[in-house]
């Protein structure tokens, strides 16, 4: 890895012949992809196409039954430091007796590591980071009081704080008002701008092409990935959603298709 | 030291360090895995009542501990199966490992000490007669060293894990990500359940540890938002379900663990009706006032809107208010000085009642 004679550097996520089952029931099937450096890219599927779980085994947090995942070349668990994780925000309870401040504080944990408790210096980043998505007014407000859209924007300052190279957030756009939506848009393409790498679960077909520079279209199997340009076509789509689930598939006649046609 | 107090300080300690514990465990919400604990590490202490013959302090948690953690495993076996949920394993579980247990104590009196009153409701009044020797040295009460070495090792558990425990129950997925393993932090937080509960059981009975691991924090969950408060309010009510109870057992004549369990549940009933925070009185008068602010909106843009002045029986059928509402509602707006009642018995705006109707539309 340190040789400086070896110019292609290995790409943020590598996933080769990856099948991931639950019980008997294959979630993920065969599945190759590779995530470029420095590009935003959605993952878009029906539901129960193993988008989530996609994430989920990149981090080790599902276990793969066959096949692999490479993290800029190595493992994971030799990577972690590398990754931030924005789970959906369903996931947790926000019931939790914490303020925001404190749950962004939280990014800072796998830096610290086992014992070593977050200090002065782990709540100035922590605040830093919800300043960057607009909620420093609310470090101190506990979490159940805050709204959906808000909460996201605490769980995504807390990726901030992890201080990561690739980011993987499932569904950062799940239920959030337009505040929040651009705030994230922004946040996304900054992210971007210092050449970081971000893989999201997106549901929302009709943005897809101007929020993302690449695409994966996932039903168990990779359908096609690739610049949203080449990958986000009419007939892609169609394979993705319409074969499987006949309701859906007047889906992408509306608008993404189309506007991916341009 | 009287025996009184040697009794007080030993339900203060059990009090103390089952809250400890016992806060995970609620906001885990696995209140009933620390119930099925609590009573299955009966088989783990007549074990080794039975194997060794002895009441040896170490091999007693160490024992209780084993059967903890393999209650616990054994939950998430059945669980994992697919058909049985989680609130059935554990129902499955500890029934059949506590009457095991019992059977032993029924079937081998004589080379298990324990009586079924005190495997179901503790010994606490016998506290100031067991004392703790050590090469022939008498150490003073082995209550205060087992529940006192539980607590300090529980303090330790809870605030050398904080982080660690804190984010394992918030959001477990990202526990597991940055490398802090949710199953390692959850057997580990289950063998402190375990080993606290055996320290415990002597004490208070298997029936009663679990009021005492799940009550006090469920009280304290009531009374903040916070988590390092919830702990020592936890730990604080635990306390003080001890003291009271001892004293309430004292002036009913009644049994002590038992007393210090119904203490503890009306220190609950108290906070759930008068804590500030999320009582529920505290509630009924938010959700009144919010009703209040609301229907005052209401006659303001009424008033503001197309009529100008408006009598009660208009306003009542405009908004079906009863005669109590609507009399409160045009009351408290005329005491403020938005409204003015007219000579005609119709309501209509002041001129700071049209800025606050302006301010109504407004949002």
């Amino acid at each position: 890895m340190s040789d400086p004679t070896i110019s292609a550097a290995p790409p943020p996520v590598e996933v080769r012949d990856l099948t991931v089952a639950y019980q008997a029931r294959p979630v993920l099937w065969d599945v190759d992809l590779v995530v470029p450096e420095g590009k935003l890219m959605a993952i878009v599927g029906p539901n129960g196409a193993g988008k989530s779980t996609l994430l989920k085994t990149a981090l080790g947090l599902v276990p793969a039954a066959a096949g692999w995942v490479k993290i800029f070349g190595r493992p994971y668990a030799e990577q972690r430091h590398l990754v931030a994780y924005v789970p959906q925000r369903g996931s947790v309870d926000w019931d939790f007796p914490t303020n925001a401040l404190d749950v962004v504080t939280m990014g800072r944990y796998g830096a610290l590591g086992w014992l070593r408790r977050p200090g002065k210096r782990e709540r100035e980043v922590a605040m830093e980071c919800l300043r960057q998505v607009g909620m420093a007014d609310f470090a101190g407000r506990q979490i159940s009081q805050l709204s959906g859209g808000q909460q996201q924007r605490v769980f995504l300052a807390r990726a901030l704080a992890q201080d990561a190279r690739l980011y993987f957030m499932d569904e950062p756009f799940a239920g959030v008002d337009a505040t929040t939506e651009r705030a994230i848009v922004e946040l996304l393409r900054g992210l971007r701008a210092e050449g970081k790498t971000v893989v999201a679960v997106h549901h929302d077909l009709q943005t897809v092409d101007h929020y993302f520079d690449e695409v994966a279209l996932l039903n168990v199997r990779l359908v096609a990935a690739g610049p949203v340009a080449d990958a986000f076509t009419h007939d892609n789509l169609h394979l993705t959603y319409g074969g499987r689930i006949g309701f859906l598939a007047g889906g992408p006649d509306h608008g993404p298709a189309t506007s991916a046609a341009d | 030291m009287s025996s009184e107090l040697v009794v007080i300080i030993t339900g203060v300690l059990v009090g103390a360090s089952c809250a400890l514990v016992g806060c995970f465990l609620v906001l885990r919400r696995m209140a009933l895995l620390g119930d099925a604990i609590s009573h299955s590490v009966l088989l783990g202490i007549v074990g080794v009542f039975f194997f060794t013959g002895g009441r040896s302090a170490l091999l007693m948690v160490l024992g209780a501990g084993a059967v903890g953690l393999l209650t616990v495993s054994l939950v998430e076996l059945i669980n994992r199966t697919g058909r049985v949920r989680e609130d059935a394993a554990i129902g499955l579980v500890f029934p059949a490992l506590f009457s095991l247990g019992v059977i032993f104590v029924s079937r081998f009196p004589s080379r298990v000490h324990l009586d079924v009153e005190h495997v179901l409701y503790g010994e606490i009044a016998y506290a100031p007669f067991y004392r703790f020797e050590l090469f022939g040295l008498d150490l003073g009460y082995r209550s205060f060293w087992m529940l006192g070495i539980m607590a300090a090792l529980d303090l330790l558990f809870v605030g050398l894990f904080y982080k660690e425990l804190k984010l394992a129950t918030f959001d477990p997925g990202l526990a597991a990500a940055i490398g802090f393993s949710p199953v390692v932090i959850h057997y580990g937080l289950m063998a402190a359940v375990s080993a606290t509960t055996v320290v415990a059981f002597d004490s208070v009975g298997a029936i009663l540890v679990v009021a005492m691991l799940i009550v006090p924090p469920s009280t304290a969950y009531l009374l903040t938002d916070r988590l390092t408060t919830m702990f020592a309010l936890a730990v604080g009510t635990g306390a003080a379900s001890a003291v009271g109870g001892y004293w309430l057992a004292r002036s009913i004549d009644g049994s002590i663990a038992g007393a210090m369990a119904t203490v503890a549940g009306l220190l609950f009933v108290a906070a759930f009706l008068l804590s500030p925070l999320h009582g529920l009185v505290a509630r009924l008068l938010r959700l009144r006032h919010l009703r209040r602010v609301f229907a005052r909106g209401l006659l303001l843009s009424h008033l503001e809107g197309h009529h100008g002045s408006a009598d009660l029986a208009t306003l009542r059928c405009r908004f079906l208010w009863n005669a109590r509402t609507a009399a409160a509602v045009t009351r408290g707006a005329v005491r403020d000085g938005l409204v003015r009642e007219t000579t005609s018995g119709a309501y209509t705006l002041t001129e700071q009642g049209r800025g606050a109707a302006r301010d109504v539309a407004a949002g």
